[in-house]
């Protein structure tokens, strides 16, 4: 493929723009799987701790009731732990973007 | 300055910012501890309350002259090198307002379970920043909010100048950035003013002009750059002066000081103690009393025209008497005040009453069990109260997300990598502080429910008769024997929920230099979210209005002086605003989050994730969801003239978000798909911004 020779001297080459489009498309494809999986989980623990907050409350873990513990620490803490997951797949990412970018194809 | 940094720099930055900031904490612990051997010494009260404030006060304006700039990157963006852990630190102090750190563990005491929706969404919030925005604003790599939607949907405003359309959005963007932030900042400056007051016993629009003055010193000269510094500083005393009393809290009554894990073995004891004060008699005495009182101003409501008349014969009458018989001077200006606040109209008697018997219907409930979520008589009653947490986590959250001044500091980072870093630091240290606040809230309120309840009236503790009287036109802790036994019942203690967090020292027997030191963490987080504000409102002002529409050939030195310009004048304002005490604005600020949340969320989301979005639906969107929200709120608060007949599905007004949002959502997707598509220019920026550095 004469795509690689290309890329090193003329970068906007209409062979290396397809492949960094591609990469691209193929990298926001995962970012927008990731967060789609991210926002439900997101959605899941808010409204779940609310909506079964009665049912909860009589289980008790280390003195709280669950449905407490939820709603003051259990779903603040799942937040945390969505954006810290999110920042270490998204660095991931990016780094297996910037590599299939150097790769020979 | 700026351009890019090579990851060495950056390491040596960050250790050298992190030395300057382990020799911060040192030097305040000392002063800490040079102002406990003082009290010791005997050193007065409030002088100890007048260091404090004229020591943080210096301290925020060295930083802010140390860090002074003019280049527009350095004022606007901190020269977008602020490392991800610190940017955390400024944006949880920024985000950390004098609601969150005075009232809300107050909140939590009043309201229980109900008021965890407030720790939900004000941390739930943070994913949808981190997911759905602040990295595609660093890649975008501008200066304001409203510059992301202009570009995004006024077509080619980088190439060929601004165009009209951008213009529009902007100014809309504008608008509401404006109408959000400064609802905001009154509040905050108000809260300034509170605490200076109560603390140093200075007057309470002194207190406003020297909080002003910090303010001004750091914003004013150094803009982001200056305020960032300051801001992970104020973080470090916040933090500071909440855990101290928090944790000595938690080792005196769980033997523990881990108060987020300690909590837990309390919280079973005090529902055994509430279940025991809702069924004790005399308790049932005092909550009969009210509802008797309650019951007489019903009794009035429903003889309105003519029992307003009577009142008012009947107090003009007592007056006389009291002057005919040439009572004590006392008893006269009793009298003569009775017949002053008496209601001028039979309709202000209406709603003055109305609002008594409300209040003392309210405390003639039992207490409600703390841990118990949704309390109610019936099903359906339970049901609504459930709707309204879910309706205000949701507010909060997409309020959060929303907000110009915390979206703003998404730009300051030296990476979109660190950029989301950033935000998970900015989540670890709000948490740091609001997993502790239901902690704090539960062993205040066993300490009280347990200690203070019971006592005789005239063996009351000290913090109870200092608290009292701190604020005369608003007390912040009342105690009536309206049984007239000589003990205190549950049912006789009206507290006010911002007396909470202030007076936990002293309920936990802490010397007053820990009350010192919590008035201080209060001011700093009222300072830093005003510091961020005032930015958000003079950049949007400066940038978006000035540079970009009014006169886009100005100099760089001008832009910044403009900007500083019009930062101390909207500082004026707003202290201005605040020293007029008023209870409208300040009782928007709730609302605060609806009304950004409407405006802002969908157009914001949809810039990055929808590319048929354009330019007539994100008008359409942002326009709708504020009128929406707007509409509702104006329409069910009684505070502004609504009513609650009006509500919707029971949805209370601070939650019109939850209909604001989708119907802005709604309006964007439907106007977008029913006229043209957007240029392609502004599809080109869509993959610019979603595509990796």
């Amino acid at each position: 493929m004469p795509t690689e020779t290309f890329r090193t001297s003329d970068p906007d080459h209409a062979g290396g723009h397809a492949r960094i489009v591609a990469a691209r498309a193929a990298h926001w494809a995962r970012t927008r799987r990731l967060i789609a999986l991210l926002l439900a989980l997101w959605l899941a623990t808010s409204f779940c701790t609310v909506f079964f907050a009665r049912d909860l409350a009589h289980l008790s873990v280390f003195g709280w009731p669950l449905s407490f513990y939820l709603a003051a620490q259990g779903a603040s803490l799942t937040y945390l732990a969505i954006i810290g997951g999110f920042a270490w797949r998204m660095r991931i990412l990016d780094r297996d973007f910037a590599r299939r970018l150097e790769e020979a194809p | 300055m700026s351009g890019p940094v090579t990851p060495a720099q950056t390491r040596s930055y960050f250790r050298r910012l992190a030395r300057y900031y382990a020799w911060f904490t040192v030097c305040f612990a000392l002063f800490l501890g040079a102002l406990g051997i003082l009290e010791n010494e005997g050193m007065p009260r409030q002088w100890i309350g007048h260091l404090y404030m004229f020591a943080t006060i210096v301290l925020y304006a060295i930083i802010g002259v140390v860090s002074r700039t003019s280049n527009v990157s350095e004022y606007y963006v901190a020269g977008r090198r602020v490392p991800a852990l610190f940017n955390g630190m400024a944006t949880a102090a920024d985000w950390i307002s004098a609601a969150s750190f005075i009232s809300l563990a107050g909140t939590l005491y009043l309201h229980g379970f109900d008021a965890l929706a407030y720790v939900m969404g004000w941390t739930g919030g943070y994913c949808l920043v981190a997911l759905l925005i602040a990295p595609y604003l660093r890649r975008f790599a501008q200066y304001t909010i409203p510059d992301f939607l202009a570009a995004r949907y006024g077509g080619d405003g980088a190439a060929a100048g601004t165009t009209r359309r951008g213009n529009q959005v902007r100014a809309l963007a504008v608008g509401a950035t404006i109408v959000v932030s400064f609802t905001y900042v009154v509040a905050q400056i108000y809260a300034v003013g509170l605490i200076a007051s109560r603390f140093t016993g200075v007057d309470f629009s002194v207190g406003i002009f020297l909080g002003l003055a910090s303010i001004l010193v750091c914003s004013f000269l150094g803009g982001m750059r200056a305020i960032t510094w300051t801001q992970v500083a104020q973080y470090i005393i916040i933090l500071v002066a909440f855990l101290i009393p928090t944790m000595w809290l938690s080792m005196k009554f769980a033997g523990n000081p881990v108060p987020q894990v300690a909590y837990g073995s309390v919280l079973p004891k005090l529902a055994q103690r509430e279940a025991q004060l809702a069924a004790d008699p005399r308790e049932a005495e005092v909550r009969a009393a009210f509802r008797a009182r309650a019951d007489e101003y019903g009794a009035r409501l429903a003889g309105l025209p003519q029992s307003w008349q009577a009142g008012k014969l009947d107090a003009q009458r007592r007056l006389d008497a009291a002057r005919g018989r040439s009572a004590p001077l006392g008893e006269v200006r009793a009298a003569e005040r009775a017949l002053l606040d008496y209601p001028r109209t039979a309709d202000e008697a209406a709603r003055t009453w109305n609002e008594l018997r409300a209040a003392n219907l309210a405390r003639a409930q039992p207490p409600e069990p703390h841990a118990e979520p949704f309390p109610g008589a019936t099903r359906a009653e339970s049901d609504i109260r459930r709707n309204n947490f879910l309706a205000l986590v949701f507010c909060l959250m997409f309020g959060t997300a929303a907000l110009p001044h915390i979206l703003m500091r998404a730009y300051t980072t030296p990476s979109v990598h660190d950029t989301r870093v950033s935000v998970f630091w900015t989540l670890f240290f709000i948490l740091l502080i609001y997993l502790t606040m239901p902690a704090l809230a539960v062993l205040a309120k066993f300490d009280i429910y347990t200690a203070l309840v019971g006592t005789r009236f005239d063996a009351l503790p000290t913090w109870v008769s200092y608290w009292a009287n701190v604020d005369k036109a608003n007390p912040l802790i009342g105690i009536v024997d309206v049984n007239g036994d000589g003990i205190v019942q549950l049912a006789e203690i009206a507290i006010d929920g911002d007396v909470l967090t202030l007076a936990t020292p002293e309920i936990g027997g802490l010397p007053y230099v820990i009350s010192g030191l919590v008035a201080a963490g209060g001011l700093a987080a009222a300072l830093s979210t005003a510091d961020g504000l005032l930015l958000a409102i003079s950049n949007a002002l400066s940038h978006d209005i000035y540079f970009k529409i009014v006169d886009p050939g100005a100099s760089t030195q001008k832009r910044v002086t403009i900007s500083k310009l019009l930062l101390l004048g909207v500082a004026f304002i707003a202290a201005y605003v605040a020293s007029q005490k008023p209870a409208d604005i300040l009782s928007l600020v709730g609302a605060a989050f609806s009304l950004a949340g409407s405006a802002m969320f969908p157009a914001l989301v949809a810039g990055v994730f929808w590319k048929r979005a354009n330019f007539a639906g994100a008008i359409t969107g942002m326009a709708t969801g504020f009128i929406i929200c707007l509409y509702y709120m104006l329409h069910t608060n009684p505070m502004l003239g609504g009513s609650t007949d009006a509500l919707w599905f029971h949805i209370a007004p601070i939650s019109a978000g939850v209909f604001g949002v989708p119907a802005g959502a709604l309006a964007l997707v439907a106007t977008s798909l029913l006229t043209a598509p957007p240029p392609r220019t502004s599809g080109a920026l869509v993959d610019h911004i979603r595509a990796p550095e």
